[in-house]
């Protein structure tokens, strides 16, 4: 249990490593390429998840400042944990017309299924706009107040009666719970959901005892006094929760992002890729975007070209050993 | 009182002019949709809802709610002046429909099939404006022991009123879960049942790919076939006496009307019911308690006025599960449900609390949605019977160009067409051996839900089915479902064993 | 219609069990402590409709249901061939549409139908045929921006899309 510990913190200090190392690749080389049609916006999750509101409020921002000529269309591909928009992609090489919204099951997905044939280092990388969070999360007429009092509870119950709700199994909140358990030597029972907002909602109705939620999903809870937040998954205080401290600052090296980007297929001209970059540089560079980060406890991280590939790959064998410390894959 | 208030603010929502507009739009639309043959609410939801995307979330359900209720009145039209179902909500109206339009009773059998709808509607508003905040409080309660226990209840009140052929039944029951078992499961994140390794299996198969493919193709290659692409228009002259008359002599079926609206409502409100069992079951206790049984199916107008204000009342009550507990009660709410994630509201208890004026603005245009398609639908009476006698040679390519565009949209993926084609021929050909086929879309609406709760309750219980009984809530619908299923079990056995009925 | 029912029945007890077989990709059987596996749920509702299919076949053979009883054939003449028309023109109109796109498909159909079934004239024909395309492109490109497949057609609506959107 300790070992998986370690494994997993190392794991995540790559991914930390990796995110800190934020490269500006300027923008201003004209774009001399622009789309002849509207252009397919594939979204790697279903309808009314974090990954699709995300990508629609993308296409809203763009929407709203005028910034594309052609409007962006969002289709949901999001059979198979993003198998479906990983596969699409891939039959689009060399497609200028296609791009995608990505968020890890970009790593995990193509690595859970080797039989897809999706190499994700031959996509064309575009941008990284954003790092998502994790926090662990109870309800608020619970007694516990911190991670000690939660360690102790769960303890307290057994592995069998403790409840954590999730996304699907290999998805990002069951390596937040296997990094949790590790790290505390605690055991709970992961129940898997069909998307965060589902997850959220079980909470407070009190049918599972505490959720790795992002906390977009969980805020409109948290306001209604219903949920409450005892740590979050990374190395620094989020603006939006400022009294809720970080595994780091408890003595334990647990971070873990949701890298929120963009990619398009392999081969598309250099042309239309710096299009699309200095599209998405105006996306991240306005306004709404930045509220949008700090009120819904958002990291920024603007990444591109070669460095958003690098970070890419790099990922990707964090979370090979990650998968394969939990026995996801072999 | 905080209930009429609600209500009040809802009514200034409605009848805003948009949304005013919106509603006369909607149950025009409505009826003309609903009064084409193979199309119902269903499909006029599925194809317009895209279009909603233009317009607030609260115009657009405004709207989509309209469509609802008017295609559930224009759905009586063909049934009555062709005998043939406009929906299989409808399905149960031509028993009694056709034969009074065959006796030149056209006109008194569309009065009253719309002046039952409008009590069945009218009734089932008043039970969900009264209703709905104290079920929406108690819909937290839900987690999934329960969503399963209220799934199971779902399939047992189809199952008891499902079709003679019982094997049959069951078998489109397994084989619309079995569809909806396609793409990934969620338990353990792996993908299942790609056939021939296609990646458009990875998304499931779409439950509007299927209903689409059976109530659109399926549904006019039905339809040709039987009538070998002559339609029979019976003759109706609507004269103003006439609707007079027909309204003053429905005040003998006053009893039957408000038997279907307050059954059509409950049964509308159990998840998966929805308003075609809810008919038919009208129909099946309006015979029942009615002196002459053997005048219905030869033009009785009970046999008419039961099932109409059921599936009003039945679609209204659908909705209720639909925006307090985000469990669709029908089809068609599977389709609003799917339009209200896209809108970006979640559907469930909070839905009341955190988009009031949604949920109000909803409600108060039902009220109004009900009284314009009333009159819509009398005043449309003559254009009705025009439409109808355009030639099918005309209508069914327009319907078949309809379906295919239609069966792209949602998920841009020619993948879709193909297998909407593959579900509409196969399920012509198995309707034509008695197959009932709604059992199989309800099946596939509800099957992922069932699925996910009853292995979600068991992870939670590790392995032990003792968590459907020892919750309070779940044990006492489990009961009620188990008994349900028991029922028609122990109709055959006692009707086998009594002597002189071996069957 | 007697035989019809059967080999129906066949038919579907064979794909019931080709179902058995895929879903048996997944563990089918019970996981301890978790509940059923991931392809238990398809599998064992395959082994149901493959019992449905034996019942059937069942009733069959005692003339229990209205099918297994009737001495009308399946389809006749008459309906085998208005079935293979509605079935089998579909069939050639999506095929179209990957070559071709939507908008040329949808004229060409309605000219078919209305032209080569419904025997009506040209001037319907012909206005319903243009109508249709221009409706559909309004209502699905512009209004709701669902990009429909065109196709070899494509590059014709780059200059619409231009001047539209």
């Amino acid at each position: 249990m300790k070992h998986l510990g370690k494994t997993l913190a190392l794991a995540a200090g790559i991914s930390l490593a990796a995110g800190a190392g934020t490269l500006a690749v300027s923008s201003d080389a004209a774009a001399t390429w622009k789309p002849k049609k509207p252009v397919e916006f594939v979204i790697m999750a279903g309808k009314g998840g974090g990954a699709d509101r995300l990508a629609r409020f993308i296409q809203g921002i763009i929407k709203k400042n005028k910034l594309a000529a052609l409007p962006l269309v969002p289709i949901n591909k999001g059979g198979g944990s993003g198998a479906e928009a990983l596969r699409y992609l891939k039959d689009k090489q060399g497609d200028p017309h296609v791009i995608m919204a990505t968020l890890n099951s970009y790593y995990t997905t193509p690595l859970r299924n080797p039989g897809l044939g999706v190499d994700i280092s031959k996509f064309t990388p575009i941008a990284r706009l954003a790092e998502d969070t994790f926090q662990l999360w109870v309800h608020s007429d619970t007694k516990i107040m911190s991670v000690k009092d939660y360690v102790a509870a769960v303890k307290k119950a057994g592995p069998k009666n403790w409840k954590m709700g999730g996304t699907g199994k290999g998805q990002e909140d069951s390596l937040v719970t296997a990094m949790l358990e590790g790290a505390y030597g605690i055991k709970v029972t992961y129940v898997p959901f069909k998307g965060g907002g589902t997850v959220a909602k079980q909470l407070i109705g009190k049918h599972i005892n505490s959720t790795v939620n992002n906390p977009s999903e969980q805020i409109g809870f948290w306001k209604a006094g219903k949920s409450r937040a005892l740590a979050t998954f990374t190395p620094d205080r989020l603006k939006a929760f400022p009294d809720v401290p970080t595994f780091a600052e408890l003595g334990q090296n647990l971070a873990y992002f949701m890298q929120r980007s963009v990619v398009a297929p392999g081969g598309i001209p250099a042309d239309a890729e710096a299009y699309y970059v200095d599209l998405f540089d105006k996306v991240y560079k306005s306004a709404d975007w930045q509220n949008y980060l700090t009120s819904k406890g958002l990291l920024p991280g603007w990444l591109t070209g070669k460095s958003l590939q690098d970070y890419f790959v790099k990922e990707r064998e964090a979370h090979r050993k990650l998968l394969m410390s939990m026995g996801e894959i072999k | 009182m905080e209930i009429l208030g609600l209500l009040l603010e809802g009514f200034a929502v409605a009848l805003e002019p948009i949304n005013l507009a919106l509603i006369v739009a909607g149950c025009i639309a409505g009826l003309f949709i609903g009064a084409m043959p193979g199309l119902g609410s269903v499909n006029g939801v599925a194809i317009l809802l895209p279009m909603t995307f233009l317009v607030p979330p609260t115009s657009a359900i405004i709207f989509l709610g309209s469509l609802y209720y008017g295609a559930m009145y224009g759905g009586a039209i063909s049934s009555i002046m062709l005998g043939i179902p406009g929906a299989s909500t409808a399905v149960a109206t031509t028993f009694d429909g056709r034969p009074m339009a065959l006796q030149g009773k056209a006109d008194r059998a569309l009065v009253a099939a719309a002046t039952a709808s409008f009590v069945g509607g009218t009734i089932s508003v008043v039970l969900f404006t009264l209703f709905a905040p104290p079920l929406a409080d108690f819909a937290l309660a839900f987690g999934p022991p329960e969503e399963f226990a209220l799934l199971l209840l779902a399939f047992a009140t189809f199952i008891g009123l499902g079709g003679d052929d019982i094997p049959k039944t069951f078998f489109s029951i397994f084989i619309g879960l079995m569809f909806s078992a396609v793409g990934l499961d969620i338990v353990s994140g792996n993908p299942r049942l790609i056939f021939f390794d296609l990646p458009g299996f990875y998304h499931g198969i779409n439950f509007l790919v299927l209903a689409i493919g059976i109530y659109g193709i399926g549904e006019i290659l039905w339809t040709v076939e039987t009538t070998r692409g002559e339609m029979v228009v019976s003759r109706a002259a609507v004269t103003i006496r006439g609707v007079v008359r027909a309204l003053a002599d429905l005040r003998h079926n006053i009893r039957s009307m408000l038997m279907g609206s307050f059954l059509g409502y409950f049964v509308g409100i159990l998840p998966a019911a929805g308003a075609t069992p809810g008919s038919l079951m009208a129909y099946g206790v309006a015979r029942t308690m009615s002196k002459n049984p053997e005048t219905y199916g030869k033009g009785n107008v009970d046999g008419v006025v039961a099932p109409e204000s059921a599936n009003n009342a039945a679609s209204t009550g659908s909705m209720l599960p639909m925006l307090t507990l985000g469990i669709p009660g029908s089809p068609t709410t599977a389709i609003l449900l799917g339009g209200m994630v896209i809108w970006g509201l979640e559907p469930g208890p909070l839905l009341f609390i955190e988009h009031k004026e949604f949920v109000w603005g909803l409600i108060a245009s039902l009220y109004a949605a009900n009284l314009f398609a009333l009159l819509i639908n009398i005043a449309f009476i003559p254009a009705f019977l025009m439409v109808l006698r355009m030639p099918f040679t005309i209508l069914a390519p327009v319907i078949f160009i309809l379906c295919v565009v239609g069966g792209y949209a949602p998920t841009q993926d020619m993948h879709d067409v193909w297998l909407m084609l593959i579900f509409g021929v196969m399920g012509y050909l198995l309707r034509k051996l008695d197959y009932p086929l709604a059992p199989a879309v309800l099946a596939i609406v509800l099957g992922p839900l069932a699925e996910a709760s009853v292995r979600q309750s068991l992870i939670m219980a590790h392995g032990s089915f003792g968590i459907f009984f020892e919750r309070p809530i779940s044990a006492i619908i489990m009961a009620i479902a188990i008994g349900l299923f028991a029922w028609p079990l122990f109709i055959a056995i006692r009707r086998r064993l009594s002597p002189g009925n071996a069957d | 219609m007697r035989r019809a029912e059967l080999v129906m029945a066949l038919f579907m007890a064979a794909f019931s069990l080709y179902i058995m077989w895929k879903s048996a990709e997944l563990p089918v059987g019970w996981i301890e402590g978790e509940g059923p596996g991931g392809g238990a749920f398809p599998f064992w509702l395959a082994a149901g409709m493959l019992v449905c299919c034996g019942w059937i076949v069942l009733r069959w053979a005692r003339r229990q249901s209205p099918p297994s009883r009737s001495e009308e054939p399946y389809m006749d003449r008459t309906a085998l061939r208005v079935f293979a028309i509605g079935a089998g023109s579909l069939f050639v109109m999506i095929g179209l549409i990957h070559l071709v796109g939507v908008y040329v498909v949808i004229p060409l159909y309605l000219i078919f139908y209305m032209r080569g079934i419904g025997h009506h004239a040209w001037s319907v024909t012909a206005s319903l045929a243009l109508a249709m395309p221009v409706a559909t492109f309004l209502f699905f490109e512009i209004a709701l921006k669902i990009t429909l497949p065109k196709g070899y057609t494509e590059p014709a609506f780059y200059p619409l899309y231009e001047m539209l959107l």
